[in-house]
């Protein structure tokens, strides 16, 4: 498939051997330059989000690694691997490093990052320097949570509840809420940047409802990240200031209100939940249209779905709190707001299996983790229908039935969304494929290690085993041992990729600009793409997904799109 | 609660457990039915459209349908409703127990819980109930937030410090039933838990009888009435004690509250926070100075007066055969229970 | 519909003449961004991202101003008392010092406009006198209140006892808003500092103002979270 641009004997008819010249690769963004200065100090999107790559990988192994401990401890009825304390500290470090430094980060600094400028035609996102600024600050609150966990680790849970968390704890508080802190406003910037970007440098022709889907969800996540994440910042900030001036806001010994704390922290962190799975909706809507070869079915309605699952989701924060001593009134109130998100996802379920109909369906890997989505989050989502049902939700609250339902969310839905993207874009970002048949095994390694991870635990928390529980009565051993070993298996199909994505970067077949035969401005420029991104800048003259009125030909972009080793 | 091999529910003990697990078997069958209706559906028509070759030329884009997006908008949303309708009902039926209960305080504390019965018996992380009657719990917490959870009974109330909340159910089974902290409290979270034993009518009476108490938190509340200078004033032209409880006081800015636990709670702690019409607020605050379980004794002493008519001078509780002189070091055979009081 | 981007019909963005780039990256101004085709856009960018940052603030501070009404409400009694032992009137000096370093402010954005660089550094220069003249008396009232054994941390006392939870929350609130308010406004410091560092090298001029208007804008705001506070905090029932 390519040419290695070597010249020889023969192309010079006949004369003398000579050194033949070195293979010129043509520059990408990734070989313009490349020096640790160049890549620490970079503005260029695509390097901050490889960047964010290497970042948010190495939190989810340190997140991941309290996940294993934790299993580990709980294959047992006793609170026989560690110390009671410890292990409030293993749950506490998990919680916030998957969320905080993980889930939030994942999608949007990475694969929206890299693709958002691509998507809409532009160079660059608005504020480049803003972009590697967020970047940083998510390095420095991670070092701080770091110090945090060096320094005794904290035992509050992620939720920080006060009086616990501003009196009681013993613990790093203060430190990890710095951190968390810190993280929350690179999150901030990062929206501020995008819904910058998508308003004011779209390319000429690219209308609102010509982005792709997965602009939609990314701009929907922005407007949550930026007017969630504050009343976060203020909630863990009087906290931190309690905590040190010993002030009392939250003190019920001088009349203060803990639940006031809760109040503040879900309203944050509500939404939060749709800032970590929007943009895996926006993934599977690429992955669908690509794998299908088809315009998403009501591509309108998905894209209004995302805004209206942004924008009501400010409304149901109450659902946290139906056993806070809230009055009853505002329990069903939040109960009944919590029904109304369930359709806007659901549209999107049945519009995604609509687009299948009648389709060209290709179960490439990216396609195996999209299927897998849409049965994990379908089920995942109608498990929280049970959780805004008040009678079954006194039962279930705080229960291992809400850690399931958020694993089946976060795990079964936002990273299988982001491994599936990573895949869809592995060759454009790193100009490699990777080799299918392994990630394929891994698709189906992940999912069924999931499911029995997870499944039991909506067995335990309806027989009442708590969470956040170290040791607990012997009855509910087999679930957990069950559970225990789904994480093994997890574990084992998520280490996986990490190898042969690796292995790809220099073994892996290269990769022209348009791999999959899809329909996008990402695929209509050089895997990897020029610093630029364009050469010029398109003009778009033709509607989101427009694969049927053109011939796969015409489809693949210059001639010489093939052949990365020709000379520029 | 010991292992009965593979269970799918916990043990029910009580009518609303039952419409519970009803309502969670409608809630599973539609999840199931709607998880598969996608996985299917999507794998059937993966396989039936399949992509046959490489090169095949794209599908033609199936017209959208606001018709079909409205229809498929409004299944979940009628699903969601009856979700709702069915989980509101049964959560007014949990939140306002019945008229006459048997009122138990509990205070959670790290990391244990103490119960304490109307008659003075007093359990640390246990709690024996008759059977059939309907047992109401006020929960405080003497630290940080923890949480009631009895599973069998499928209900729970957080125990937050600062205010009281209450939580009620009826057994319908003797047995021996979990008794769960669940809200994250700290190092022995996990070890805060209790067993809660249902007995015969007859057996609980036995075992009340026996069981070790001390005063009944009435009389002990009478007590600290006069120890604490409360009788000066309100035997005198602060309001009256008598018929105060659950009663409607009119406060000085107008409304209107019920005088239930936490308000009482409130008029100890804050004692300006809700001053009643035609009374200055000069009530001083006893935040600080009353444990939790003096301010149960207080309340109960209040609760114990509901009855009495204003005017009268404050009587002290009945508490038994010999309620002067030293507090009893063994209980006094019990008359028979007291009621939290009739609503 | 053509699958390929045909040439662009558009012209490239005009560049700056080379000696006026040269200059105003001397300076350390950046004009025309690499990534933005030409200044309008670049300012259009540069406002929704000012606005969009703004909104994150009001979010933060309206999440404090929610829970600080919450208590308010539970005790008003306390609140007014603790209230009642503010000085208004320094307050109020405060107040007036603040809104009339935004005049300036707005004044400093006008001359910038106008590409009038010293008057954007003497406005400029108004601006920063005037607010740490307000941090100046905020040190004032702090010291004054902690005196007074009324900062919520170590000795706190407050007659009449029965107020003094109440009273206690109401100074913690007090703390809080305002030392999180001054730290904006030492940031809102920041930014004029090194926007006076250009104009004092006259890098302003009518083409390029923005980050004189981007300050202002974020000035102003900062302007009206105290005209919230200053009422909550200094007018609690005063008849």
């Amino acid at each position: 498939m390519t040419t290695t641009g070597l010249t020889g004997p023969a192309d010079r008819g006949g004369a003398s051997p000579e050194i033949p010249a070195p293979p010129r690769r043509r520059e990408d963004y990734l070989n313009v330059q490349t020096s640790v200065r160049s890549w620490l100090l970079t503005v260029d999107h695509k390097r901050i989000a490889v960047l964010y790559l290497v970042l948010i990988s190495v939190f989810f192994v340190l997140g991941g690694l309290y996940a294993m401990l934790i299993r580990l401890e709980l294959a047992t009825p006793a609170a026989d691997l560690v110390e009671p304390e410890t292990y409030n500290k293993f749950f506490t470090l998990h919680g916030v490093i998957m969320i905080f430094f993980f889930l939030v980060p994942s999608i949007p600094a990475t694969l929206g990052n890299f693709l958002i400028p691509l998507m809409i035609g532009a160079r660059d996102l608005a504020f480049p320097r803003i972009n590697l600024l967020s970047w940083y600050l998510l390095l420095i609150g991670g070092v701080i949570a770091l110090a945090a966990l060096i320094g005794g680790g904290v035992d509050t849970g992620w939720t920080f509840y006060t009086p616990y968390s501003t009196v009681f704890s013993r613990q790093q508080v203060v430190l990890t809420i710095v951190g968390a802190f810190i993280a929350g406003f690179s999150s901030i910037l990062t929206g501020l940047n995008f819904i910058v970007t998508v308003h004011s440098m779209r390319a000429p022709g690219m209308t609102w409802f010509r982005l792709p889907l997965f602009v939609w969800s990314l701009y929907a996540t922005s407007i949550v990240q930026l007017l969630a994440t504050p009343v976060l910042a203020i909630a863990l900030a009087l906290v931190a200031i309690e905590r040190f001036f010993n002030l009392g806001i939250f003190n019920p010994d001088i009349g203060g209100d803990p639940v006031l704390f809760q109040h503040l922290f879900w309203f944050y962190s509500h939404p939060a939940v749709y800032i970590m799975i929007l943009p895996g909706f926006g993934v599977i809507s690429e992955l669908v249209a690509a794998f299908c070869r088809k315009r998403i079915f009501g591509y309108s309605a998905v894209a209004m779905a995302s805004l209206a699952i942004a924008l009501v989701g400010f409304l149901v924060w109450g659902h946290h709190m139906f056993t806070s001593s809230q009055s009853a009134y505002a329990g069903l109130v939040f109960s009944f707001l919590s029904f109304l998100i369930a359709v806007p996802s659901a549209i999107k379920v049945f519009n995604w299996t609509a687009t299948t109909w009648r389709a060209s369906v290709s179960f490439r890997a990216p396609m195996l983790y999209a299927w897998g989505f849409m049965g994990l989050f379908t089920l995942g989502g109608l498990t929280g229908l049970f959780l805004s049902t008040l009678g079954i939700d006194i039962h279930v609250h705080d229960t291992y039935f809400i850690v399931a339902h958020f694993h089946y969310i976060m795990v079964g839905g936002a990273v299988m969304a982001y491994l599936g993207g990573l895949h869809y874009w592995w060759p454009k970002i790193t100009g490699r494929m990777y080799t299918e048949w392994i990630a394929r095994f891994c698709a189906f390694v992940i999912f069924i290690g999931f499911n029995l991870t997870f499944f039991p635990q909506f067995l335990l928390g309806y027989l009442g085993m708590p969470r956040r529980y170290a040791s607990y009565p012997p009855e509910f051993q087999v679930l957990h041992v069950m559970s225990s070993a789904g994480a093994s298996i997890l574990g084992v199909g998520l280490f996986i990729p990490v190898v042969y994505l690796l292995w790809s970067l220099r073994y892996g077949e290269r990769a022209g600009p348009n791999p999959w035969r899809a329909v996008g401005l990402e695929w209509m420029t050089p895997s990897p793409p020029p610093t630029e991104n364009f050469s010029q800048t398109p003009v778009v003259t033709w509607e989101a997904y427009e694969y049927s009125s053109l011939t796969p030909e015409v489809k693949l972009g210059r001639p010489d799109a093939h052949d990365t080793h020709a000379p520029a | 609660m010991t292992a009965r091999g593979f269970q799918l529910l916990p043990e029910r003990a009580s009518a609303l457990a039952g419409r519970v697990d009803a309502l969670y078997a409608y809630l599973w069958t539609v999840t199931a039915v709607f998880t598969l209706l996608i996985f299917l559906l999507v794998a059937y028509f993966g396989i039936k459209y399949r992509r046959r070759r490489e090169d095949e030329p794209a599908p033609r884009p199936t017209a959208g349908s606001v018709r079909l997006e409205l229809f498929w908008a409004m299944i979940p949303l009628v699903f969601g409703m009856s979700f709702f309708f069915w989980g509101a009902r049964l959560y007014i039926a949990q939140y306002q127990p019945p008229d006459q209960t048997l009122d138990i305080h509990v205070i959670g504390k790290q990391w244990m819980w103490k119960a304490q019965h109307p008659s003075g018996v007093r359990e640390i992380n246990s709690l024996h109930v008759p059977l059939g009657r309907p047992v109401r719990l006020i929960l405080a917490s003497q630290d940080v937030i923890h949480s009631f959870y009895l599973p069998a009974f499928r209900t729970k109330m957080d125990a937050v410090p600062g205010r009281y909340t209450t939580m009620w159910f009826q057994p319908d089974r003797v047995g021996e039933y979990h008794i769960f902290c669940a809200e994250y409290c700290g190092t022995l979270h996990s070890g805060m838990r209790g067993a809660l034993t249902v007995m015969e009518p007859e057996d609980y009476e036995a075992w009340l009888a026996g069981a070790p108490a001390g005063e009944p938190p009435a009389a002990a509340g009478w007590r600290l009435f006069q120890s604490l200078g409360c009788v000066t004033c309100h035997a005198a032209q602060a309001p009256s004690m008598a018929g105060l409880y659950m009663s409607e006081q009119t406060l000085a800015d107008g409304s209107t509250v019920v005088a239930d636990e936490n308000y009482l709670r409130r008029s100890i702690l804050d004692s300006t926070s809700q001053v009643v019409a035609g009374y200055q607020p000069i009530m001083p605050s006893y935040r600080g100075q009353v444990t939790e379980e003096q301010l149960a004794a207080l309340i109960a002493y209040i609760v114990s007066l509901r009855d009495a008519r204003a005017g009268e001078p404050s009587p002290p509780p009945p508490a038994g055969p010999d309620p002067g002189g030293l507090p009893p070091l063994r209980p006094p055979a019990p008359t028979g229970q007291r009621e939290g009081g009739a609503r | 519909m053509t699958p390929t981007p045909p040439p662009d019909p558009r012209p490239s963005p005009t560049p700056v003449a080379t000696d006026e780039a040269a200059a105003a990256h001397a300076l350390g101004v950046h004009r025309l961004a690499h990534h933005f085709d030409d200044l309008a856009q670049q300012h259009r960018a540069a406002e929704l991202g000012m606005w969009a940052f703004l909104a994150t603030e009001v979010l933060f501070f309206g999440g404090a101003i929610a829970a600080y009404s919450v208590y308010r409400m539970t005790y008003f009694d306390a609140f007014a008392a603790a209230s009642n032992q503010e000085n208004w009137l320094i307050g109020a000096f405060n107040t007036a010092a603040l809104l009339t370093s935004s005049l300036t402010m707005a004044l400093a954005v006008r001359a910038a406009q106008l590409g009038n660089s010293p008057r954007v550094s003497l406005f400029l220069a108004a601006t920063i006198a005037l607010a740490l003249t307000f941090i100046g008396v905020k040190f004032y009232e702090y010291a004054h209140l902690i005196d007074h054994g009324l900062a919520p941390w170590g000795d706190f006392h407050f007659e009449p006892p029965e107020l003094a939870g109440g009273a206690r929350i109401f100074f913690s609130f007090y703390f809080a808003l305002t030392g999180i308010h001054a730290t904006h406004m030492v940031v809102g410091v920041g930014l004029m500092l090194w926007l006076l560092s250009i104009s004092l090298r006259r890098g302003f001029d009518d083409a390029f103002a923005s980050p004189v208007e981007m300050t202002g804008l974020y000035w102003h705001f900062v302007d009206i979270v105290w005209i919230f506070l200053y009422p909550l905090l200094y007018l609690v029932h005063r008849s």
